[in-house]
C-alpha cells in the first residue's frame, strides 16, 4: 500500500477530528492538553480502530485527559496510583484489546510505584504515558517524587530529595520499550507515541509536561522554558508503520533502524553522537550522565524486543477469555464425577 | 449399642510440622469408611513448624458435627504441651500418653496408658528423620484397637494416601501394626467403641477451601487474582491446582484461565475489576487484613457498577491478628466496606456445599447485579474437614447479566450505561472490544449521569444514588433465601449463619429435651430478603448467634428492622475455636432464665 490518496481521511477512512474525545477542562496552556493533541494524531495517523482501545488511568490533571481523546473508546478512570493493576486485567480479560495508560508523576511515582513497577516487571502489553510536570497539579502544587533536586516550589519550598526516574526504573525492571519527551515537542512525541503501540509488552513513556498553574515558574525543572534550555534529543525520530512503505531519505551511516514486532520501523537520525538504543548500559548512562551535566535525554532511550508479555507467559489461548462461551470454561460432568469419586474414597 | 457407641472426641496433640496429618486423616477416614458420621478440626498455630498443634475428631452416630468441648480419648504426643493436654481431660476419659513426657498427677477415673512410641519405631525405621513421621502411625494403630475401628478400613484409608508410594505406604503400615499389637497386648478396649453403620454412605469429606474451588471451577472462572493470606490461600491454590488440570484447551493445549499472585490485595482486586469491567469471570480471596486493602476498589465497583467476586475467609484481627482462628466478625466492615454510601452484598456459606453452590452462584449474581460479592466464609468452614453430598453438576447455564453485544446496540440503537431500563434498577453495560459506535463509555468512580458522562450536578448524584438504593432492594429477591424451620407455637427463635449452623442442630435438640421448642433460621444472605422478617415478627424472643464480640449480625438485623429490634438477643462466641453447641445452650439458658425471672 503507499501513502492514502486524501491526506485528511486515515487507512480506516476517518478524520483526526474523530479521535476527539470531549473538550479539554484543564487549564488553557496546560502540558497535558498539548499531550492529548499528540495522541489524537498519533491515533489517526495509525488508523487505529478505537473499538478495540480501552483507555485507562488513575487520578490526578493527567489521569482526567483520556476524557479528551478517542470519545469511541472504552475508558476506566480508577483510583489513584492504582490503574496498572485494572489494566493488567483488562489485558488478561481481552488480549486482543490495545492499551493505553494515562497516568501523572504523582499516579505513577509517588502512590502507584508499586503497582508501576509490577506492570512493567510482569510486561503487560500497555502504551504507558506519564505526563510528568513534577507536582500534584489537582491538588494544588505539592512536589512529586519526579521534583529534582532543587526544584523550588510556588510557595518558595525547595526539594532537597533524590527525584525517581521511571525511564530509569522502567529499563531496570526489564521494560522493552522506554521513551522520554516533551509534551512541547509534537515532532519527537508523535513517532515515538505511534511507535509504543507496535511494541508487544509494556511501553513507558515518561512526557514532561508543564504544569503551567503550579509549576511553570523560575526555579522549576519542568518548566516551559526550562525544558527549552535542557532538552537533549539523542536522536531524531521517525516511525514507519508497518503498513506504509516508506523510504527515508538519510544519507547512509546518518541513522539507525529499529524493527518492531510489527514490522514497523522506529528510523533514528544522528545527532551529537551515535546513539545505540539496544544498549541497556548505555541507556542507564545517559540518563545518569544528564542528572549530572543538567541535561534531560529524550528520544527513545531503550528498546528490546526478546521478553515474552504477560499473555504469552501465561500461555493464554488466542480469543478472549472474556468472550469464552461456557462449554469451554465449564468442564464437563465427568470431572466432577470422578472428583466427587475421589473424595469418597479418600484416593483424591 | 451402649450410648457412648459412635459417640466420642478423640485429640491428638502434636508437634507442628511433626507429620501428623497423615496419621489423623487416616483416623478420621477410617470412622467415615464405617459409616460413622464424623468431622476433623485442625486447630493449628501461625507457624511453619515447632509449635503445638491439636487435630479434634468427633464421630457421633446423630450427625453432629460441629465441635464438641468434652474429649474421650487423647493422645498426647508433645512434651511442650503434655501437662495441661492431660490436666485438661475429663473423668471417664482414656489418654494414650508418649513414655516420659512431662505429665501431671493422673486420678484413677481416667484411664492413662504410657506407650514407649520411640521404642516401638526404632525397629521399624532406620532414618531418624522419617522415623518422627512414621511414629505417628503408631498412635493410629493404638486408637484403632482402643476405639475398635476396623483394622481393614484403616489400611484403606492409608491407602487412599500413600497408595502412590509403595515404599512409604510399607513403612505406615508396619507401624500401624505395632501400635495395634501393642494395644492389644497392654491395654482394654475404650467404653466407646466404634460401630459400622451406614451414615455416611455416598458422601465425600472435603474443606470448605476446596469446595469453593470446585464452584468457581464448574462456574466457569476465567480470571483469579490474590495475595496469600492464611486461611484464604489454600482457596486460590486449590483452584490454580484444578484450572491447571481441566482448563487447558483441548485443540491447541492453551489456557482459557488466568492466574496473577498480585504484589498485594489492591492489586489483586484492582485486577479482578479490570478483567470484569472487560467481561472475564474474575474473583480474588482474602482474609481480613486483605479487605482492608480493598476498601476503596471496591466502593469504586459499588459506585461505578462493576461486578467482583471476593471471598472473605474469616480470621481474627488486624495485623497477625490470631491467623489461624477463625471468626465471624468482618461482618460489618464488609458490608459498608469503603467510604461514602456504600452497602454490599453478602452470602453466608454454612456447609462446604454452600462453599461449592456459591462458588458459581457468586459469579451470577455480580454479573446478573453488577456488583461486588462478598462470599463469607470463615477458618472454621474453610480449612476444616467435613461430610457432604456429593456436589451435583450445574445443568443450568450461567447468568452473565445484562451484556449488551453490538448486534444488541444495533436492533435497539440506544445505549445508556446507568439508565434503569427495566425497572429492577440494574442498568445495561458493554465490554471494551464491542465493535459499534455506541458500545464506548466512561467508567469513573466521580460523579456520573445515566449517560455516564461526568457531572457534579445536585440532581444527577442522587439519583443515580437512589437508583444504587433500590438496586439493592432487587438483590433481596436474587440472593439466597434463608432456610426456615418454624416449629409452631416454638417458645423462641434460633438464627444463626456461616459455620455456627453446625452447632444448632444439637443445641436445639437439647433445648427440646430441656422442655423448649425452638424455630430456626439460617440466613444465607445479606442484603435479606423478605422471609427474615416474617421470622422475627413471627417470634417474641429470637437469638442469634454468632462469632463475633459484637453482635454484628444482630446489629444489621437490628438496622434492618427497627420496630423489631427488641425481640432480638444474641448468644456470641469469639475466643477463635469453633462454636459448639455447650456454649450456645448456657447462653441461651442464661438468657432464657433471665427473661422468666424478669417476667
Ligand atoms: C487515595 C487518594 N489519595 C489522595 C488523592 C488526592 N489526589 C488526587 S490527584 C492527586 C495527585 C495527582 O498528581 P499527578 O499524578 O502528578 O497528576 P497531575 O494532576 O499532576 O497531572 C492526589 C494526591 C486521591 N484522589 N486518592
Ligand atoms: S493544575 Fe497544572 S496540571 Fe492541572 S490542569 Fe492546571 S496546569 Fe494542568
Ligand atoms: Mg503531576
Amino acid at each position: 500500500m503507499s501513502t492514502t490518496p486524501n491526506p485528511n481521511v486515515n487507512r480506516i477512512g476517518l478524520t483526526a477530528a474523530d479521535y476527539k474525545g470531549s473538550k479539554s477542562t484543564l487549564c488553557p496552556g496546560c502540558g497535558h492538553d498539548a499531550i492529548t493533541g499528540s495522541i489524537i494524531q498519533a491515533a489517526f495517523e495509525l488508523g487505529l480502530e478505537q473499538y478495540r482501545v480501552a483507555k485507562l488511568s488513575g487520578i490526578g490533571c493527567s489521569s482526567k485527559t483520556p476524557a479528551y481523546f478517542l470519545g469511541r473508546s472504552h475508558s476506566f478512570n480508577a483510583v489513584h496510583g492504582r490503574m496498572p493493576s485494572v489494566a493488567t486485567g483488562v489485558h488478561l480479560a481481552n488480549r486482543s484489546l490495545v492499551l493505553m495508560g494515562v497516568s501523572g508523576d504523582g499516579d505513577s511515582a509517588s502512590i502507584g510505584l508499586g503497582q508501576f513497577c509490577h506492570l512493567v516487571r510482569r510486561n503487560v502489553p500497555v502504551v504507558y504515558i506519564i505526563e510528568n510536570n513534577g507536582v500534584y497539579g489537582l491538588t494544588k502544587g505539592q512536589f512529586s517524587a519526579t521534583a529534582d533536586v532543587g526544584t523550588r516550589a510556588k510557595s518558595g519550598q525547595v526539594n532537597e530529595m533524590m527525584p525517581i526516574d521511571l525511564c530509569e526504573m522502567a529499563i531496570q525492571l526489564g521494560c522493552g520499550f522506554v521513551a522520554r519527551s516533551f509534551s512541547g515537542d509534537p515532532k519527537q512525541l508523535r513517532p515515538l507515541l505511534k511507535a509504543a503501540f507496535s511494541h508487544r509488552g509494556t511501553s513507558v513513556l515518561d512526557v514532561i509536561s508543564p504544569c503551567v498553574t503550579f509549576n511553570n515558574h523560575e526555579g522549576s525543572t519542568k518548566s516551559y522554558t526550562s525544558m527549552k534550555e535542557h532538552d537533549a534529543p539523542l536522536h531524531e525520530v521517525t516511525f514507519i508503520p508497518h503498513f506504509e512503505n516508506i523510504e527515508v531519505d538519510y544519507a547512509p551511516g546518518e541513522t539507525r533502524e529499529v524493527t518492531m514486532h510489527d514490522g514497523s520501523r522506529i528510523v533514528l537520525r544522528k545527532l551529537e553522537e551515535d546513539y545505540d538504543p539496544t544498549d541497556r548500559m548505555r541507556a542507564i548512562a545517559v540518563i545518569e550522565r544528564g542528572r549530572v551535566e543538567n541535561r534531560l535525554a529524550t528520544g527513545l532511550l531503550y528498546q528490546s524486543a526478546g521478553k515474552m508479555s504477560l499473555d504469552q507467559d501465561l500461555e493464554l489461548i488466542d480469543e478472549p477469555l472474556s468472550s469464552l462461551p461456557l462449554e469451554r470454561v465449564r468442564p464437563p460432568r465427568e470431572v466432577l464425577e470422578k472428583i466427587m469419586a475421589g473424595l469418597m474414597t479418600g484416593g483424591g | 449399642m451402649s450410648a457412648t457407641d459412635n459417640r466420642f472426641t478423640i485429640h491428638v496433640a502434636t508437634v507442628n510440622g511433626s507429620g501428623s496429618q497423615t496419621a489423623n486423616t487416616t483416623l478420621l477416614r477410617a470412622l467415615f469408611q464405617m459409616g460413622i458420621p464424623v468431622s476433623g478440626k485442625n486447630l493449628f498455630p501461625s507457624n511453619i513448624a515447632g509449635l503445638p498443634t491439636w487435630f479434634t475428631i468427633r464421630a457421633n452416630d446423630q450427625g453432629y458435627v460441629a465441635r464438641h468441648k468434652r474429649y474421650d480419648l487423647l493422645v498426647a504426643m508433645n512434651p511442650e504441651t503434655s501437662v495441661s493436654d492431660i490436666a485438661a481431660m475429663e473423668p471417664g476419659s482414656v489418654l494414650v500418653v508418649g513414655d516420659g513426657l512431662p505429665m501431671p498427677a493422673v486420678t484413677p477415673d481416667r484411664t492413662l496408658y504410657k506407650v514407649p512410641f520411640t521404642k516401638l519405631i526404632e525397629p521399624l525405621v532406620a532414618d531418624a528423620k522419617l522415623r518422627k513421621l512414621v511414629v505417628n502411625m503408631i498412635y493410629v494403630g493404638v486408637v484403632s484397637w482402643l476405639l475398635g475401628i476396623d483394622p481393614d478400613e484403616v489400611d484403606r484409608a492409608l491407602t487412599g494416601q500413600l497408595g502412590r508410594k509403595p515404599k512409604a505406604l510399607e513403612m505406615n503400615r508396619a507401624a500401624v501394626h505395632v501400635g495395634y499389637k501393642y494395644a492389644e497386648d497392654h491395654m482394654k478396649r475404650t467404653p466407646f467403641q466404634a460401630r459400622r453403620m451406614d451414615r455416611t454412605s455416598g458422601r465425600i469429606l472435603i474443606d470448605g477451601n476446596h469446595a469453593a474451588a470446585l464452584g468457581a471451577l464448574f462456574g466457569g472462572v476465567t480470571f483469579l487474582s490474590w495475595y496469600p493470606i492464611t486461611p484464604s490461600s489454600s482457596l486460590a491454590e486449590q483452584l490454580e491446582g484444578l484450572l491447571a488440570r481441566h482448563r487447558r484447551d483441548r485443540a491447541t493445549g492453551k489456557a482459557t484461565y488466568a492466574v496473577i499472585q498480585a504484589e498485594d490485595e489492591i492489586s489483586a482486586i484492582g485486577m479482578v475489576l479490570g478483567a470484569s469491567w472487560a467481561g472475564a469471570r474474575a474473583m480474588t480471596a482474602t482474609s481480613g487484613p486483605g479487605l482492608s486493602l480493598m476498601t476503596e476498589f471496591t466502593g469504586y465497583a459499588y459506585y461505578a457498577e462493576i461486578p467482583a467476586v471476593i471471598w472473605d475467609i474469616q480470621r481474627i484481627g488486624p495485623s497477625t491478628g490470631l491467623p489461624t482462628r477463625t471468626s465471624q466478625a468482618d461482618l460489618l466492615s464488609v458490608a459498608f466496606l469503603s467510604h461514602g454510601d456504600t452497602k454490599h452484598v453478602m452470602l453466608f456459606p454454612a456447609t462446604v456445599q454452600d462453599c461449592y453452590e456459591y462458588g458459581m452462584r457468586a459469579f451470577d449474581l455480580a454479573e446478573r447485579l453488577q456488583t461486588p460479592i462478598f462470599v463469607m466464609s470463615d477458618l472454621d468452614i474453610a480449612m476444616n474437614t467435613w461430610m457432604s453430598e456429593p456436589f451435583r453438576y450445574p445443568d443450568e447455564p450461567w447468568d452473565r447479566g445484562k451484556v449488551l453485544s453490538a448486534e444488541d446496540l444495533a436492533r435497539i440503537g440506544t445505549f445508556e450505561r446507568y439508565r434503569d431500563v427495566d425497572g429492577d434498577a440494574i442498568p445495561y453495560r458493554t465490554v471494551p472490544g464491542t465493535n459499534h459506535p455506541l458500545a464506548a463509555y466512561f467508567t469513573r468512580g466521580s460523579g456520573h449521569d445515566e449517560q455516564a458522562r461526568y457531572t457534579e450536578s445536585a440532581e444527577a448524584y442522587p439519583r443515580v444514588m437512589d437508583r444504587l438504593a433500590r438496586k439493592f432492594e432487587t438483590a433481596k429477591t436474587l440472593v439466597p433465601a434463608p432456610l426456615v424451620e418454624a416449629v409452631p407455637g416454638a417458645g423462641i427463635g434460633l438464627v444463626a449463619y456461616g459455620s455456627t449452623h453446625h452447632a444448632m442442630a444439637e443445641t436445639r435438640d437439647r433445648l427440646r429435651a430441656d422442655g423448649l421448642t425452638s424455630s430456626y433460621l439460617l440466613l444465607r444472605a445479606y442484603p435479606f430478603p423478605e422471609e427474615v422478617e416474617r421470622f422475627l415478627r413471627g417470634h417474641e424472643r429470637v437469638y442469634v448467634v454468632e462469632q463475633n464480640r459484637d453482635a454484628q449480625m444482630a446489629s444489621l438485623l437490628r438496622m434492618e428492622y427497627p420496630e423489631l429490634a427488641g425481640r432480638i438477643r444474641s448468644v456470641l462466641h469469639y475466643d477463635g475455636l469453633p462454636i459448639d453447641a455447650e456454649s450456645v445452650l448456657s447462653g441461651i439458658r442464661t438468657s432464657e432464665r433471665a427473661e422468666v425471672t424478669t417476667r
